[in-house]
């Protein structure tokens, strides 16, 4: 187990830092710098600035210091925000956008997997199509247009819930999570289904119908551990993706997340912002595939099994 | 069958009666409790990049900026002429060469230290100081010997012309009479900052120490910073030493980064805001046609237009220039595309500018445009070799570009193509002059021709077309500072854009609007040129429901 972890973990090693080369040196190779402006910008003011941030050095200089700071776990000072280091950027960010995440994650899980298991349970009749429609149209409607929808009925008709916001009106949490979330529902749900139907025909759960156990019983002790199998794998690149990718939810609901700031870095040629969110989001990515692997063996007698052969 | 879903059934009634629940608790808006408790809330556009004022540049810090601190001399927001801020007086030479500033002896730090002349001094020089890096440097480059010491020619600052008299008699000394320099006072590039504060979290010149955090800071203006969170909101106070708190009538001021409008609108009508920072273009029908509506358009001091290479033909042709300006219906234009939200413009200089009116030098005349073209060997667009529009991606320049592209089609058979590119792509191809057609914002920092003319200047940075014209640089630079009265400049100044819209290194589109909701309940902020704020004069009346009403005195 401990020599899989450790060999995974190296693994990791190699493709982070092809992550932060490529990324350093790409964003180098795009037009314009962080210091253009629509206003001319007099030679000695740029001189001065690419002096505080060392842009006047070499680039394979700055490259190598940017790797030295970033062993010391330092991503270097922010461009666009004077005074603020990119670490108190993510800092700011990331408990935001991974609340936002986990709830998501939880609403997701929660109507997602309830509505794969009862759609399994009797496949082709109404009681699958309906919530296997509804996943469809999760899947297919995009975040920037479910957000808004809700917004109108629940803020602005309804006027039951904030309309933007994080932290600031009690609610203001609700709408953003279950905008982020609905899209990773619908995807549950097809997992979970899928899951549930291959599991109900296995033997064993044929043997325990025939031992005269209540349905519900089958169903929460004996399915749905191997039903659920697959969501578990997918719950871990999930959350990687929900931290990277909530960037449009943030924005429709006004949310401090590090999903803004990573656009935005984009937008400002925001240097070490860019490559300071780029290295730690994939490292993030990098580190739940590992986990969720490591949950999926866990959950799986075969797979358990391998491990239980490689102590 | 059925029995397994029961216990999930009920989870979802747990779960929808909590949120149910949860929602119910909203209760009194921001708004609501704001006019009662004399706490505005406003949408400030985005995240300031900081609150540094010789580090920092942008509309949002400067709000923020001018609540924290105050200049020597401040614009009243109904006429816009400069009032006693940090000056309770001042003085010009009679050359017009030298002003003094007479410091009010009640103008405190928010620690409680006095505001001297010392402080200008020391913070002028950390403005100019070449290692600070600051992008607006050149406000100061009226003051004597500035310049040099900016560019590294001079390095003992006493050459430069600013001099304490004594502790509240701050003497300055220009390189020509300057009528606009009290306008510049009002800059927050030209701000006083608190030297100990700024000394004890790093070098003065250093742009990344933490002196403006909350708790650290030290500021001279009629608020205090008293939250900042990221990205979120920042709060400010009302000051204890601020020398005319008296006045204040805000206890708080919570501004809100709302780079999305379409948000920043629903939050305002669900009553999160006092007053927004912006509001998308396909609202403004529907607000306009609101009784006792909450929008407010002014005429703001900025121009939109586009620039001509005028190196590279066939824009090299003054008449292909005049041409394609001559063609533009500028009234269907702002009528059709841009919803009434923008005023036709005709010249580079806002009109209204502290009462200079721009000549009108041309007119929608398709029929001259066609054959001013054929003149320059393109009748009726024959043989015409193509040009290009290149704008940065945004969806209100491309409707734009696609309407001028039809009418330069419609009236002088020609094709124009259109390429929109990246904010810092589009930026690096224009200021590197890889264009033909470029289009361009520019918002004034100050009330005064001079800050739209002196852009076309031969050696200008932000000229940008290659347009050269020693006649156009001598009435600029030469003849306007001499002039002895504000009539005889703005005469040397219609002259003078006369010959630049005449040459036409650029087609001028509209002049901007600021664009706003508020709510009735905010006195004391009237609409504006400059779209400034100055919260010394705003206060909450929670009784006034219509803007038909008068404020509460």
């Amino acid at each position: 187990m401990w020599r899989f972890l450790a060999a995974r973990l190296l693994q990791a090693i190699p493709v982070i830092l092809a992550v932060i080369t490529v990324t350093f040196f790409l964003v180098r190779i795009a037009p314009g710098g962080p210091f253009d402006s629509e206003k001319a910008v007099i030679p000695e003011v740029k001189a001065a600035l690419e002096a505080q941030y060392r842009l006047d050095q070499p680039l394979l200089s700055q490259y190598l210091a940017y790797l030295g700071d970033l062993a010391q776990g330092d991503f270097g000072p922010s461009f666009k925000y004077p005074g603020r280091s990119v670490n108190e950027l993510i800092g700011a960010g990331l408990p935001v956008t991974a609340e936002l995440g986990l709830y998501a994650l939880l609403i997701a899980t929660l109507i997602g997997g309830l509505a794969g298991v009862i759609a399994s349970l009797r496949p082709n009749t109404p009681q699958d199509y309906v919530p296997m429609a509804l996943a469809m149209i999760g899947i297919c409607m995009p975040t920037f247009l479910l957000g808004p929808l809700l917004v109108l009925v629940f803020g602005i008709r309804l006027e039951w819930l904030p309309v933007s916001g994080w932290g600031d009106i009690p609610g203001d949490k609700i709408l953003p999570s279950i905008t982020l979330g609905a899209a990773y529902a619908a995807y549950i749900a097809r997992l979970s289904r899928a899951g549930m139907l291959e599991v109900l025909s296995q033997d064993y759960i044929r043997t325990a119908r025939a031992k005269g156990l209540p349905e519900w019983q089958v169903v929460v002790k004996h399915a749905l551990r191997g039903g659920l199998l697959p969501v578990i794998s997918f719950l871990g690149p999930a959350f990687a993706g929900l931290l990277a990718g909530s960037f449009v939810v943030e924005t429709i609901f006004q949310i401090p997340g590090l999903g803004r700031f990573y656009v935005q870095a984009a937008f400002n040629r925001d240097y070490t912002m860019i490559l300071g969110t780029t290295v730690f989001l994939s490292t993030l990515i990098v580190l739940f595939n590992l986990l969720s692997d490591v949950a999926a063996a866990w959950l799986n007698p075969r797979l358990r099994h391998q491990f239980g052969g490689a102590k | 069958m059925i029995r397994h879903r029961k216990p999930d059934i009920r989870l979802l009634i747990i779960f929808v009666a909590t949120a149910a629940l949860v929602a119910c608790t909203g209760g009194e808006s921001n708004v609501e409790r704001g006019n009662r408790e004399q706490v505005l809330h406003i949408g400030n556009g985005t995240e300031p990049q900081g609150l540094d004022p010789h580090v920092v540049t942008g509309v949002p810090e400067n709000t923020l900026i001018r609540a924290l601190f105050e200049g020597l001399a401040v614009k009243n927001p109904y006429t816009l002429e400069p009032e006693p801020g940090v000056a309770e007086r001042w003085e010009f030479s009679d050359d017009g060469r030298q002003i003094t500033f007479f410091i009010n002896p009640q103008a405190r730090w928010s620690n409680g230290d006095p505001v001297t002349a010392d402080d200008y001094v020391w913070s002028w020089m950390r403005a100019l100081h070449p290692q600070t890096g600051n992008l607006y440097a050149y406000m100061l480059f009226p003051v004597k010997n500035a310049e040099a010491f900016f560019k590294g020619d001079i390095e003992d600052f006493s050459e430069v012309g600013v001099e304490a008299v004594d502790a509240t008699t701050l003497k300055v000394t220009l390189n020509e009479p300057t009528p606009y320099f009290l306008q510049l006072m009002d800059h927050y590039s030209t701000f006083a900052v608190h030297r100990p504060t700024i000394e004890k979290h790093g070098k003065f010149t250093d742009r990344f120490t933490k002196w403006t955090r909350v708790g650290n800071i030290v500021s001279n203006g009629p608020f205090v910073l008293e939250e900042w969170k990221l990205n979120r909101r920042i709060t400010m106070r009302r000051s204890d030493t601020y020398w005319d708190r008296d006045r204040v009538r805000l206890e708080r001021i919570v501004f809100y980064p709302t780079e999305n409008a379409v948000s920043e609108e629903r939050g305002f009508r669900a009553g999160q805001l006092h007053y927004s920072y912006t509001l998308p273009l396909d609202k403004i029908p529907v607000y306009q046609a609101m009784e006792n509506s909450p929008y407010v358009q002014a005429p703001y001091l900025g121009t939109y237009y586009y620039l001509l290479n005028t190196q590279r033909p066939p824009l090299d042709d003054v008449r292909v220039r005049r041409a394609l300006s001559m063609a533009i219906d500028r009234d269907m234009l702002t009528r059709t595309v841009m919803q009434n939200s923008v005023v036709p413009a005709y010249s580079i200089t806002p009109p209204g500018t502290l009462g200079y009116e721009p000549p009108r030098t041309f007119d929608f005349d398709p029929r001259e445009a066609r054959r001013l073209l054929a003149e320059a060997g393109y009748p009726d667009g024959e043989g015409w070799p193509g040009a290009e529009v290149v704008y940065n991606t945004l969806e209100a320049h491309r409707k734009i570009a696609v309407a001028l592209q039809q009418m330069w089609k419609e009236h002088l058979n020609i094709e124009i193509e259109l390429a929109n590119q990246e904010w810092k792509v589009y930026l690096d191809a224009v200021s590197t002059m890889n264009y033909d057609i470029g289009r361009r914002g520019w918002i004034g920092d100050y009330v005064d021709p001079n800050n739209f003319l002196d852009l076309f200047l031969s050696r200008g940075g932000n000229n940008n077309t290659g347009f050269i014209d020693p006649v156009y640089d001598d009435l600029i630079m030469r003849q306007a500072p001499q002039a002895k009265s504000r009539e005889e400049r703005y005469a040397i100044f219609a002259e003078a854009e006369t010959r630049l819209m005449q040459q036409m290194p650029i087609i001028p589109i509209y002049t901007y609007t600021s664009r706003h909701l508020i709510k009735p309940s905010v006195c004391g902020m009237p609409a504006n040129l400059m779209d400034s704020l100055n919260f010394r004069y705003v206060y909450l009346d929670p009784t006034r429901t219509s803007f038909e009403e008068p404020c509460d005195p």
